[in-house]
């Protein structure tokens, strides 16, 4: 590195005006996921004839809307070298709230699913208020936020699913088809959005931009006159609405609030995050890496499947995938 | 928006009111009396080094002023104001601006975000990337800052002089009249160290007012102008640099008092004479190799 100072008779030489968003190195880390992606892509293309036609890939879509989604919020929250480990169960607890809210309590669709988000919304938000004013650490914070939300799904719903037979229009949030020429269940299109949304709000907002600067340097944040507690609880909160929102996703999508599932959601949405570059020490990440990653994990789980493998050996051979996606995120940044 | 600072004439030293101006300031903790009726004159123009041991209470009055401890009592006078800064917030509103020694930065933001994270440019809400950048080139280029490639590099390639500098840069950026530094040159090579001099002079020669806390008497010879030495809490002088030989100054920080109230150096009679009247310094005399 060059350090010599030019002398302060100055030329009017003004550093260039360069490119904005990322650096080369951020965009080399998006190329990376995203050339697995079409490796693995092509591989099932090859090895499985059912894998490439336009049914097959709009069923890879689907099944990744609510990881996807899922994985948006955790990205926020991981970048700000937290992690949020009740977002499986809560997805559950909120898609039960739903049940409660339209089918029970019969709330138009609208107003219950506005509902439902916001409750998301507060459980995220009692996460943040935990972990940023009660100082309690993101794993063991969100882990009770986890028992409690499975515990509450139960009895909420007394343990049994609850049906949305009598609210067509809700179910028609995942499966409609909004736009009939492109025939992608609405899921997709919602997921779309809200990656575009999520990536707005990560690189354009200061939201984002101290969601960076806390997971980099919380204490330099902080010195920096930003209310970093105040800032962890709204990150931790946006997890929430997306917890709420996968709640809707998933239920409209099975015509049902399923209260016992949801546990090991989170895992796949984590993993997802990491495959797409996200660092859990905190401070690096984005949104279309995440995308990717969640994509990378539908299309193996899709591909495996059609190749008749098993699902015990689906988790191992996904468990070896994040293996290899982290080892080599490390190993490039320690060439560089 | 322009955030480069309006350069006011060169000022003139003593003959101008202290910009900022402590008097009798006390603070404690617990049962721990850090510092006692401490005096500090800081003006414009001028590069004022506090200077003091270990545990001398140099890091006590600089959050004091920076407001994260308030003062316990005394009075706190900033451009002929009495003012009370209690947190962070009103000490930038005044244009008092603190460079920490190893906290300053995030690593994985670039320079840009660097200089502006905490006041970010907005346009309709969102994040004003052009502007922001424009000024953290022109505020770089205004401090003759030449050895960053680019400004949108990410703060963990720059080297510790740089990163220096962009720490520096980034409390000059917002209009601001005091800045405060903290060890700016610990932990640098030679060459950096006397390019992060170069710039704490030139702000000063900008018309700011700087302190630079320091425990390298070179550094401090080299770039200040005036002296403020703390010695078990106390301010036993503050002195002008001119005056002043490497060996008094070691020995004011090692000893206590040699210097009476007007500033006035005595070394080889003063060393009886107690700094002030009302506190006598602790282990005032006799100190003298």
């Amino acid at each position: 590195m060059s350090t010599s100072t030019v002398p302060p008779d100055q030329q009017e030489q003004q550093p260039t005006v360069a490119a904005l968003g990322t650096s080369f190195k951020d965009r080399l880390q998006q190329f990376l996921a995203f050339a697995s992606l079409i490796v693995i892509f092509v591989f099932f293309s090859v090895a499985s004839p059912n894998f490439f036609n336009y049914a097959n890939i709009t069923a890879i879509l689907f099944s990744t809307v609510v990881i996807g989604t899922l994985a948006l919020g955790t990205t926020f929250v991981i970048i700000t070298g937290g992690i949020d480990l009740s977002i499986g169960t809560g997805m559950a607890l909120c898609a039960v709230i739903s049940g409660e809210l339209i089918v029970n309590a019969g709330l138009p669709v609208p107003l219950g699913v506005l509902g439902t988000i916001l409750f998301g919304g507060l459980l995220g938000l009692i996460n943040g208020f935990n972990i940023a004013i009660l100082k309690i650490p993101p794993f063991i914070a969100t882990l009770a936020m986890m028992l409690v939300a499975q515990g509450l799904a139960l009895v909420i719903s007394h343990s049994t699913p609850i049906y949305f037979s009598d609210a067509p229009s809700y179910i028609k949030i995942s499966t409609g088809h909004l736009i009939p020429a492109l025939n992608l269940p609405n899921a997709v299109l919602v997921f779309a959005f809200l990656a575009v949304v999520s990536a707005v709000l990560l690189n354009k907002t200061i939201l984002g931009r101290y969601t960076y600067s806390i997971g980099s340097n919380e204490e330099a944040t902080a010195l920096s006159g930003i209310n970093t507690r105040k800032w962890k609880m709204v990150v931790y909160a946006l997890a929430g609405l997306f917890i709420g929102m996968a709640g809707v996703l998933i239920s409209a999508r099975l015509g049902s609030a399923q209260p016992a599932t949801g546990a090991g959601y989170e895992l796949q949405a984590i993993a997802a995050v990491v495959i797409g570059g996200t660092s859990l020490a905190g401070g690096k990440g984005s949104i279309v890496g995440t995308v990717i990653g969640a994509l990378i994990i539908s299309v193996l789980n899709n591909g495996l499947q059609l190749m008749s493998i098993p699902q015990e050996w689906q988790n191992v051979i996904l468990g070896c995938v994040i293996l290899v996606a982290v080892y080599a995120d490390m190993a490039r940044k320690r060439a560089a | 928006m322009t955030t480069t600072t309006t350069e006011p004439a060169r000022a003139k030293p003593d003959q101008t009111a202290p910009l900022l101006q402590l008097r009798g300031v006390n603070k404690s903790f617990g049962a721990v009396q850090v510092l006692h009726d401490v005096d500090l004159d800081v003006r414009q123009g001028r590069v004022t080094a506090l200077v003091g041991d270990n545990g001398a209470g140099k890091s006590t009055l600089i959050k004091g002023i920076a407001g994260i401890h308030a003062f316990d009592s005394g009075e706190y006078t900033f451009e002929g104001q009495s003012v009370h800064v209690t947190n962070p917030k009103q000490a930038n509103a005044l244009g008092i601006e603190v460079v920490y020694q190893d906290l300053a930065l995030c690593d994985n933001l670039d320079i840009v975000q660097n200089l502006y994270l905490g006041r970010e440019a907005l346009a309709s809400g969102l994040l004003d990337e052009i502007t922001m950048e424009e000024n953290a080139a022109e505020t770089l280029a205004g401090l003759s800052v030449r050895t960053v490639k680019s400004v949108r590099q990410k703060v963990a390639s720059l080297s510790g002089g740089q990163r220096q500098t962009v720490a520096i840069a980034r409390a000059v950026l917002w209009n601001s009249k005091l800045v405060i530094l903290d060890e700016p040159t610990a932990a640098l090579g030679v060459a950096q160290t006397e390019q992060v001099l170069r710039l704490v002079r030139r702000l000063a020669d900008r018309g700011l007012a700087v302190i630079l806390i320091s425990h390298n008497m070179n550094d401090v010879l080299a770039v200040a102008d005036d002296i403020a030495v703390l010695y078990l809490g106390r301010m036993t002088a503050q002195v002008q640099t001119k005056d002043v030989t490497h060996n008094q100054v070691v020995t004011l920080i090692t000893g206590g008092a040699l210097v009476q109230k007007d500033g006035h150096v005595d070394v080889e009679e003063a060393h009886e004479d107690p700094i002030d009247e009302d506190a006598p310094p602790p282990h005032g005399t006799g100190a003298q190799s």
